[in-house]
């Protein structure tokens, strides 16, 4: 209430905040914002399953109808995507499709976006990189996989290397810079429009309320969306690009 | 003193460093153009066209993300104050 009086009177961006902290064989572990809220993104989705899934029948409920367009959508994309032997990769998709959107859209409540941690998206990237190397070494098994780092020539092997760790740091990045970037430039417009208020007189920072709501469409909504989107896309592409054969 | 010049030539190297949005902007533009192109000729492979414009864009889009994560880097953690 007293920011909503006062407005925002300086630019104020912070990692995560620390939560609680506890030293375990003299290494500080910290518990931050992002572990809290990230657990609570994993409980929301939990509990919508287990509501979404409970007492299935044969003929569909509504609810169950919802369920099963849900899973039908997840494994046309798959489908298309990947192809039709690699459907089995839906549920790993499907979680982190939910999770990265939720964990966006909890900035709409004013909480900090749980995908505005660079931990969070280096770590789901880390994991599609493990599958991307799963996928190469399962089709071209152990030799194929590391000839594939001398090829054309011996000489383009650390080039390649590099190429290969690029994948999961640019993905990481990607999506943290992106959601990042919203909340530093909305953060920025607060301000702009606190300092304006003042500069024209107004008592209470008017301009704040309804301006900032337009950009958080863009910032939130469409941006929350569509890198979602994209993450899940690329790890599509490339854990299906690991199965192919090389010659 | 010292920190006020080291603070100042942070703030420089982060405007700086927002040049690279340059590249992004116009490679997405040309992206997107086309895409228009090749919607407006098959205008049934428009689901397919859009879905691979995005996923484009996206990729061209992580050297403007990686200036910015620089520039953050630059603004709010100041690695350089600490080596004083």
């Amino acid at each position: 209430m007293s920011k909503f009086l006062t407005g925002i009177t300086e630019i104020n961006v912070t990692g995560p905040k620390i939560v609680w902290s506890f030293n375990v064989a003299g290494v500080t572990i910290n518990i931050t914002e992002t572990i809290v809220l990230g657990w609570f993104v994993i409980a929301l989705i939990t509990a919508f399953v287990l509501w979404i899934t409970h007492d299935m029948k044969k003929v569909p409920s509504k609810k169950q109808a919802i369920a099963e367009l849900i899973v039908t959508t997840v494994n046309k994309l798959v489908d298309e995507n990947m192809g039709k032997e690699h459907r089995n990769y839906s549920p790993y998709i499907a979680t982190l499709f939910s999770y990265s959107i939720l964990g966006s859209l909890i900035s709409m409540l004013g909480l900090r976006s749980v995908t505005a941690d660079f931990n969070t998206t280096i770590t789901w990237a880390l994991i599609t990189f493990f599958f991307i190397t799963y996928s190469k070494i399962k089709t071209n098994h152990l030799g194929g996989y590391v000839k594939g780092y001398f090829s054309p020539i011996f000489v383009m092997a650390p080039l390649n290397i590099i190429s290969e760790i690029a994948t999961p740091v640019s993905m990481g990045f990607r999506h943290f810079g992106n959601i990042a970037g919203g909340m530093v430039i909305t953060s920025l417009i607060y301000f702009a429009l606190t300092g304006l208020s003042n500069a024209i007189g107004l008592p209470i920072p008017i301009l704040t309320v309804g301006i900032p709501a337009v950009l958080s469409v863009y910032f939130d909504l469409f941006s929350g969306f569509m890198q979602a989107y994209i993450f899940i896309s690329l790890s599509m592409a490339y854990i299906g690009g690991g199965y192919s054969k090389e010659e | 003193m010292e920190k006020a010049i080291v603070l100042a030539a942070s703030a420089i190297g982060a405007g700086l460093a927002m040049i690279a949005g340059i590249g992004p902007g116009i490679g997405e533009g040309f992206a997107v153009g086309k895409a228009c192109e090749a919607i407006a000729k098959q205008p049934e492979a428009k689901s397919s066209v859009t879905s691979t414009m995005f996923i484009g864009c996206a990729v061209a889009e992580s050297t403007g993300i990686y200036g910015f994560v620089v520039a953050l880097i630059l603004l709010f953690i100041n690695p350089f104050v600490g080596q004083l």
